[in-house]
């Protein structure tokens, strides 16, 4: 169980980018955390993997408090982050350095075929497209097997149809081990397809401002009527967690 | 079809033209000017006493190699170079490396280093001489420090430009200090630690010189100022083109080993 009791964060500047939020996520959950621009998301991300420290209150996994980075907790950024020269096994392989070699290898090769990727592993990472370089992030966190993976607009600089299979593929990894997953995503569609339980958080500061648990069969089609309905109610609440309170109106395109 | 016939040896000029364009280009010109002088003083136009032709030089170096000495000269600078690019090196990279790393070292060490670094270093050989004696030890000293210094202002700034995001990356895996240089900032500094590593090499050639006019028994630099009073201007060329031709061999050498290390650099490449 991963628990986030009352996390605040305020930056050196003086912006308070998260305040009070609290949240519990559940073995083997996928949470998605959506919301506008600044409102956080990845401010969260950080202090839930350790590479922050909260101002206030505390994020603890089973009982143990967070306050640096953990084994059992793994991260895919919103780039791949891959290091430029190491080839793709060695990327993949640049977080288990601590196995016995054979060990190694076998995870690594385990990985790759998972992600599709099996052919690439001599390769470099500049002779992958961008797809491939986030699967082959996507293969380097769950290579130490994690309990709780963090995702921060994994996709989002990829293309629609790329964006939908990366989905997808996650889904299919997420059946291996069945990690805890929680995906911050600018796209609805991402959350719905993917989620258990969607956070849709508001700005200044950042917070949570109402969790949905969606209702929808799995497999999800994204043409079906009912996720369609859902989206809709998802962006009427974006729209209003956008709004400043005064009351100003902004576009709903804003908020996304 | 005659035309064929006609143009075949034209074609061939070109292409031998072309493929010398691409090695060779930068051969047209010292070429030319050693032919022209030679050919000047071979028609007496000039007077080669105290610019001795390139013959006369390659002979002069031919002989110094015949009787013995040259190998001796060039084994003596060899071993100095070597041996002061080495501890050079190696302080440059550990001093790079750490003040890069850790600010409390940096704030430490840097402010001092940067104000030596300020010293032009032929200004220590009065100092070196003193303390370490007129042998080897203070060349190889000041050699040292001349390696010493491009390396170790590479490192430490091209560990600071790092791109913090692979250094994330790092810290999600726990990585302790030593993995965190030798795993991320090393290798993402590579590129530019082997351009300190040239200049540093560069440097120490142009410092063994420096060194050995300091009063050495062996040595090229021993042999320009051999050359130079005893009033053998071809010696001098002689000892000028052995520099020149070590000083080029290491540094392709250097080169060499380098591109393969960073055969993985997504860079630039000028088209032909
Ligand atoms: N290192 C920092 N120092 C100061 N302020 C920061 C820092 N990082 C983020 N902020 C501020 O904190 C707020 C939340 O930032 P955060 O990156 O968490 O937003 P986000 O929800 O991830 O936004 P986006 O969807 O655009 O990625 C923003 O207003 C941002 O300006
Ligand atoms: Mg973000």
């Amino acid at each position: 169980m991963l628990d986030l009791v009352s996390l605040s964060k305020r930056y050196p500047n003086g912006l308070l980018a998260l305040e009070g939020l609290s949240l519990s996520v559940a073995p083997g959950e996928i949470l998605a955390i959506v919301g506008g621009s600044g409102c956080g998301k990845s401010t969260l991300l950080r202090l839930i993997s350790g590479l922050d420290a909260p101002t206030s209150g505390r994020a603890s996994l089973d009982g143990t408090p967070l306050t640096a980075p953990r084994p059992e907790i793994g991260m895919v950024f919103q780039e791949p982050r891959l290091m430029p020269w190491l080839s793709i096994d060695d990327n993949v392989g640049f977080g288990i350095r601590h196995l016995p070699a054979s060990e190694q290898k076998s995870r690594i090769n385990e990985a790759l075929a998972r992600v599709g990727l099996a052919s690439h592993a001599g390769h470099w990472p500049r002779e992958l497209s961008g797809g491939q370089a986030q699967r082959v992030a996507l293969a380097r966190a769950l290579v130490g097997r994690p309990q709780v993976l963090l995702l921060d607009e994994p996709f989002s600089a990829l293309d629609a149809l790329t964006r939908a299979d990366l989905q997808d593929h996650l889904l299919e990894l997420w059946h291996y081990d069945r990690p805890t997953m929680i995906l911050v995503t600018h796209d609805i569609e991402e959350a719905l397809v993917l989620a258990d339980r969607i956070v849709v958080m508001q700005p200044n500061p950042g917070r949570i401002r109402v969790e949905v648990t969606p209702h929808l069969a799995r497999p999800r089609d994204r043409l079906d009527h009912e996720f369609q309905e859902w989206k809709y109610k998802l962006l009427a609440e974006l729209d209003h967690a956008s709004r400043p309170p005064g009351g100003e109106e902004l576009s709903p395109a804003a908020a996304i | 079809m005659s035309d064929l016939q006609e143009n075949a040896p034209v074609a061939s000029g070109g292409g031998g033209f072309a493929s010398l364009g691409r090695g060779g280009l930068g051969l047209i010109l010292p070429i030319g000017l050693a032919l022209g002088w030679e050919v000047a003083v071979a028609l007496h136009w000039a007077d080669g006493r105290l610019l001795p032709t390139p013959s006369k030089v390659f002979a002069t170096l031919w002989a110094l190699g015949v009787d013995g000495t040259l190998p001796g000269h060039l084994w003596a600078t060899l071993h100095r170079v070597a041996l002061g690019f080495l501890f050079g090196v190696t302080a440059g990279t550990l001093l790079g490396a750490v003040s890069g790393y850790w600010t409390l070292a940096r704030r430490l060490l840097d402010p001092t280093l940067q104000a030596l670094r300020n010293i032009p270093s032929i200004a220590w050989v009065p100092m070196f001489i003193l303390w370490f004696g007129i042998f080897e030890t203070s060349k190889v000293i000041l050699i040292a420090v001349g390696v010493f210094f491009p390396i170790y202002l590479a490192l430490t700034s091209a560990i600071l430009g790092v791109d913090r995001k692979l250094v994330e990356v790092g810290r999600i895996f726990r990585f302790s200090h030593r993995e965190m240089i030798t795993r991320i900032l090393l290798p993402a500094t590579l590129p530019s630690y082997i351009v300190s590593l040239r200049a540093g090499l560069g440097l120490g050639w142009m410092f063994v010189v420096a060194a050995e006019f300091m009063g050495a028994e062996e040595g090229l630099g021993f042999l320009l100022v051999d050359g130079q009073q005893t009033g053998r201007p071809a010696t001098i060329l002689a000892s000028i083109t052995a520099f020149a031709i070590l000083g080029k061999t290491t540094d392709w050498l250097l080169a060499l080993l380098s591109a393969r290390a960073l055969r993985w650099q997504d860079s630039f490449k000028p088209a032909e």
